[in-house]
């Protein structure tokens, strides 16, 4: 009974705020307190049933629900655990936010959609992360991505908002497909749906391969793995601000929990084929590099925040086909610490995107603009939104002390010890794709010094970013509950390890704990002490001491003068003089141009003589390259097949009689 | 004498040097330091078998480290460079693809001969398959250039550095081929240099230019 | 504790004689070109007059402007705090590592950008632009250069890795010869040095790094300067240490330290003579060409990974 309460409570009080949403619609006051206590009372649940997954053994319930014969099949174990705390924090942010969001909005337009699918779409992750046979698994995968697409167009009246749920619900509903086909290879095995009976089958090499392929693929496209990330960012701008930082931040994450569950827990890695990790570690390097180049190039900022979230999977794809690759080899040890700086950008990630994407809620909120090219000059009138979104800034671009250096800065000792595995190829691609994580960690700090310069920084290049306004309390805790969860999780990874440590107990049966320990908790030496140490909190000790001299002198200094700008003795500055987002990433633009194809467009209108300048007119767009390669060919041959089908429809009656009794023929010879 | 473990050193590292020569020439724009990087490969050639004629001690082998050096180091540049001179040719290489994305090709190539060459067992008592995974690379980086450049002197640099590669592996994994082959295969690169030069001119008077794509059929 | 106090002193040198480093590049060079130039200790008084003058800030700077060069200023000095420069092992260099280091430098850089986009003036974000592009990629480029030796040494650690070149047979490994080059390469990038940037212009269109700083003066140019003159012993002194580190002290008595000391010194004396000799020699490039440079810089290191994992690793 225990049992049951710890692991429903989460799931319970996210079913009673949807509920809740529709019983208070009269007054939205109350609705917006409802729905939004509940939710992060829901939050708090997951979140200590998570820790409790991670500290003790896993605990078991059957719900007598769902189909005859067929309970559902709950458990609460490490992995589960891991992944319930990512989502709980993220909710629970997300929902003190949203009293501040949602006061506004409610103002002209019912919020009851919102709320409903918004609480559905929690308990659907939480579902996930707790099924424990296939068929729990995927109702609630499917009630997440469902729910997700009307969240995605809640905004319906704008046509960009119902396409990229037409095309977000499209690939979901094939990437689910694909899951169940999985799903099914595993089914065949024993004839069962639990996974506890899944997880003892025997595989054949070549079902084991195809249930990894298919699993891939299925998680790959919910996770947003390049090419498979066409609708992540047209999905994610468009949702409202809470909504995308929970799909951004969590979401794809629970597509990572079930690729582990699924391949490494499931099938199992030991019956792996060597080839799987380096497949997964090339996903992971090519989504790094290609998801940041194409944010750079992004001035809608939060399209920019959902493809700079590509490339933040490819980070945690890295490290999971690093992991991969040791365990297949052998070396388990160096696939606990893959998995575990894995899963530590996975909670790195759901905090800072999440606490990015509510800030572009709130510049959204505060400025009416998306568009970065209207920005600037935020940091005045919105203090501490610009403070808190500097956090995120710096944690994301992988900057010490923060928690972003943490886990690539474990990615990378990771791929150091590459050396141990001889006479394969695969020891040889590792420092590629360490090159890889590299590149695209220092064109993530170039991004968002883009973002945050552009947008919070310079003066306002609109009316309405002049006349932007700090938002009100609720939303800026709700973005300093994940700020102070990143700057701690920076400060000490130690103690986070310790707890990150069960997952991979749990799924390869090594700890990391012993060696992380070895130099106390101030210290985190992954490996050996002489092999690689750092001490993030005498970092931070450094940083701040920057930061208390810069106040001594800013109180006790030889005083100040403040006087108008300089620049170069450069008369009558104005906002347009000023960088844009499309000029920050010229250069880039020129470097990348292979790959970037950029579509250029500029117009001259002149006096008469060329140097008479009376409009210039400059316009450039970079196209995705997955677009014109994969997806419009896919959508060519598509139409190609529906015309054909489309003359086989045009037959009489008698002709599609035939044709069914032909189908029948065929499968009944299928059946003897 | 040197020591076996030397040698083998030495040797890996007169292969590194060969790689970054032909990653060198990969990368040049200009036609100068093209043909410069090229003498360069030939003097490394050179150097790296008079290396193994001194270890092994097979003299036969200085013979073709000094036909090396002299006909790959000095004579083949300066004629190339000559006719390049002459042609009024010497400006910027012209590439079809961006620099930096051929060297990056460039890379997967080495890894692909890296990985071609791992079922390879030991073919001397010295020399690894490391080496001849290296000697490969520079193989497939000499075609590169040839498939990447559009001019017919880039093209044939990219054949002669082709021709270095074969030779640096049969000097490196087996000692070198019977001189009365080295030797005809010496002769028959100059030969070919020589008749390049008489295209190349042919090709100009012709087209008005040494771009090959005058060379394809219009349509 | 003795060795932490030694620690505290090697990164005081670093960090008290690194504007002396920058003044006699400075007369180095006008030695070659025929000009008396500034004595040594020019680079001192102009940071002690910049210290003591009255700062003139833009009106409409934020506090990210004024939190910026303390910023830069404290990452700098850390990160000269975690190289060996005397003595190879010293208790700090366990606090953070190569990577570290390359994440602190990062961070600086992050921050330098910031205060440039703060006042959103033309040559601010054309600096912070260039910067962070340039930055983005040099940075892979000197991460995989460290990575080389950090193979060789099994070892991410700075004292670790200096040890290893130091002591241990290591034969002849070409990949260490790409790695040089490329980190020279990177060196000369990421300290804005001809090629690649002239840390003598202002006011030019191809200025990078001055154009960031363009709007600083009194104490806060000072840091920033400072910071400079840091980051170039820095990348110096990570050079001579990691690939001739002949003389540094392996234990702390006085005799060693003294002639580590003074080997450092030589060794850093004949660096400048060649960055001398060779930013006299070359013209600066066309900004255009800088990427091609770079990434010939981070093809370099890849190519000595793969001649490491191809030629170096035992089978």
């Amino acid at each position: 009974m225990n049992n049951a309460l710890l692991l429903l409570s989460g799931p319970a009080l996210a079913l009673s705020a949807s509920a809740a949403t529709p019983l208070f619609a009269r007054d939205r006051r109350v609705q917006i307190w409802a729905l939004c206590s509940l939710l992060a009372l829901s939050g708090v649940a997951t979140a200590v049933s998570g820790m409790a997954g991670l500290l003790s053994p896993p605990k078991t319930a059957v719900l007598p629900l769902g189909l005859p014969r067929m309970p559902m099949h709950l458990r609460l174990d490490a992995l589960a655990g891991f992944f319930q705390v990512v989502i709980g924090f993220s909710v629970v942010s997300a929902a003190v936010y949203s009293v501040g969001y949602l006061r506004p909005m409610a103002k002209d337009r019912s919020l009851t959609p919102l709320g409903v699918f918004l609480s559905l779409f929690v308990l659907g992750m939480q579902g996930v992360t707790l099924a424990n046979d296939a068929y729990t698994f995927m109702v609630f995968w499917e009630l997440m991505s469902v729910t997700s697409y009307f969240l995605v167009v809640f905004e319906h009246e704008n046509e960009a908002n119902r396409k990229a749920g037409f095309l977000y619900l499209l690939m979901a509903h094939l990437g689910g497909l694909l899951i169940l086909g999985g799903f099914a290879v595993l089914y065949a095995a024993e004839r069962s749906f639990e996974f506890d009976v899944m997880r003892a089958a025997e595989l054949s090499p070549l079902w084991a391969s195809m249930a990894f392929l298919l699993a891939g693929f299925g998680f790959g496209m919910k996770a947003g793995v390049v090419p498979l990330h066409a609708w992540l960012p047209e999905a994610h701008p468009v949702a409202p601000s809470n909504a995308s930082a929970l799909m951004s931040g969590v979401m794809i994450k629970v597509a990572i929990f079930g690729f582990l569950r699924v391949v490494w827990d499931l099938v199992g890695l030991e019956q792996g084929a060597w080839w799987w990790g380096g497949v997964v570690l090339a996903a992971g390097s090519s989504s790094s590099v290609s998801g940041i180049l194409l944010a750079l190039q992004q001035h809608d900022l939060k399209r920019l925040l959902a493809y700079s979230s590509v490339e933040n999977i490819g980070i945690i794809v890295i490290g999971l086909g690093l992991a991969m690759i040791f365990s297949h080899f052998e070396y388990q040890d160096l696939a606990a610490l893959g998995i575990v700086a894995s899963l530590y950008h996975t909670l790195n990630h759901s905090l800072f995107k999440g606490l990015l994407f509510m800030g572009a809620g709130a510049v959204l909120h505060g400025a009416h603009n998306r568009d970065m090219e209207q920005m600037g000059g935020l940091i005045r009138r919105m203090p501490y939104t610009a403070a808190l979104f500097l956090v995120g800034c710096v944690s994301i671009s992988a900057l010490p002390p923060f928690n972003g250096f943490v886990s690539e800065w474990l990615t990378f000792q990771a791929a150091l010890m590459a050396p141990k595995l001889t006479g394969t190829i695969l020891s040889a691609l590792i420092p590629f794709s360490a090159a890889m994580l590299a590149l695209a960690g220092a064109l993530a700090a170039t991004c968002f010094v883009k973002v945050f310069g552009v947008v919070f920084q310079g003066t306002p290049r609109s009316r309405s970013a002049a006349e932007s306004h700090e938002v009100d309390r609720w939303m800026l805790s709700g973005m300093a509950i994940p700020a102070l969860l990143c700057v701690l999780l920076g400060v000490f990874p130690v103690w986070v390890i310790r707890l990150i440590d069960a997952v991979p107990i749990a799924l390869i049966q090594t700890s990391l704990g012993g060696l992380i320990a070895e130099g106390g908790w101030l210290w985190l030496t992954p490996i050996a002490p002489e092999r690689a140490s750092y001490s993030p909190l005498i970092v931070m000790a450094v940083s701040l001491s920057a930061g208390f001299a810069a106040f001594f002198m800013y109180r006790r200094g030889r005083p100040v003068r403040r006087a108008p700008i300089w620049s170069c003795g450069h008369p009558n500055l104005n906002p347009r003089m000023q960088y844009t987002a499309t000029s920050f990433s010229q250069p880039l633009r020129h470097i990348f141009s292979n790959i970037y194809r950029p579509l250029e467009k500029s117009l001259r209108v002149d006096h008469g003589h060329i140097l008479q300048v009376k409009q210039v007119r400059y316009s450039v767009h970079v196209q995705d390259l997955a677009w014109n390669y994969l997806y419009a060919p896919v959508r060519q041959f598509t139409a190609w097949a529906t015309q054909a089908v489309d003359w086989l429809h045009a037959r009489r009656i008698h002709g599609h009689l035939a044709l069914i009794f032909a189908t029948l023929l065929i499968l009944m010879s299928l059946l003897v | 004498m040197i020591s076996a473990e030397l040698l083998k050193q030495l040797l890996s590292l007169a292969a590194a040097l060969f790689l970054l020569t032909a990653f060198a020439l990969l990368a040049q724009r200009h036609m100068h330091a093209l043909l410069r990087w090229f003498a360069v490969q030939g003097v490394l050639l050179a150097a790296t078998t008079a290396l193994v004629a001194y270890a092994a001690n097979v003299h036969e082998l200085y013979i073709s480290a000094f036909l090396a050096l002299v006909l790959k180091g000095l004579l083949v540049p300066w004629l190339l460079w000559r006719i390049v001179i002459r042609l009024g040719a010497h400006r910027e290489v012209e590439s079809l693809v961006n620099i930096f994305a051929t060297m990056l090709i460039g890379a997967a190539l080495v890894l692909f001969a890296y990985y071609v060459s791992l079922p390879i067992q030991e073919l001397s008592f010295v020399v690894t398959r490391n080496i001849i995974a290296i000697a490969l690379a520079c193989v497939l980086i000499g075609m590169l250039i040839m498939i990447t450049r559009r001019k017919a002197i880039t093209q044939v640099v990219g054949f002669l550095a082709l021709e270095n590669a074969l030779f640096f592996t049969a000097t490196a994994a087996t000692y070198g081929m019977p001189l009365v082959v080295e030797i005809g295969v010496a002769f028959d690169v100059l030969i070919a240099a020589l008749i390049f030069g008489v295209f190349f001119f042919q090709i100009r008077s012709t087209f008005d230019s040494l771009d090959l794509k005058h060379l394809e059929v219009e349509r | 504790m003795k060795l932490w106090a030694y620690n505290i002193l090697q990164a005081a040198l670093l960090i008290g004689l690194s504007p002396l480093a920058a003044a006699v590049l400075r007369k180095l060079k006008a030695l070659l070109q025929n000009r008396r130039g500034p004595g040594p200790l020019q680079t001192y008084r102009d940071l002690v007059k910049l210290f003591n003058k009255e700062p003139v800030l833009p009106d409409r700077a934020s506090w990210i402007f004024r939190l910026a060069p303390y910023v830069v200023f404290a990452v700098t000095a850390l990160s000269a705090a975690i190289v060996p420069v005397i003595l190879v092992h010293t208790p700090l260099s366990a606090v953070a590592d190569v990577i570290t280091l390359v994440g602190l430098l990062a961070m600086a850089r992050f921050f330098t950008a910031l205060a440039a986009m703060d006042l959103g003036t033309a040559f601010g974000g054309m600096g912070a632009s260039r910067e962070m592009t340039f930055a983005a990629l040099a940075e892979p480029a000197m991460l995989m250069s460290v990575f080389i030796l950090s193979l060789a040494a099994q070892s991410t650690n700075l004292s670790t890795v200096t040890d290893t070149m130091l002591n241990a047979d290591l034969g002849l490994r070409p990949s260490l010869a790409f790695a040089l080059t490329a980190m020279a390469l990177v060196a000369i990038a990421e300290t804005g040095r001809i090629p690649v940037d002239n840390p003598a212009t202002h006011l030019e269109l191809t200025m990078v790094h001055e154009a960031m700083v363009l709007e600083y003066s009194g104490r806060y140019l000072a840091l920033i300067e400072w910071a400079n003159q840091i980051k170039l012993m820095l990348f110096a002194t990570l050079l001579i240490n990691l690939f001739v580190p002949w003389g540094i002290a392996m234990e702390a008595t006085a005799v060693n330290m003294a002639f580590a000391a003074s080997a450092w010194l030589l060794k850093l004396l004949a660096l400048f003579v060649a960055l001398t000799l060779m930013e006299t020699w070359m013209a600066k490039m066309r900004i255009f060409r800088v990427p091609e440079y770079l990434g010939l810089a981070f093809l370099l290191a890849i190519l000595g990974m793969l001649t490491h994992f191809i030629l170096e690793v035992v089978i």
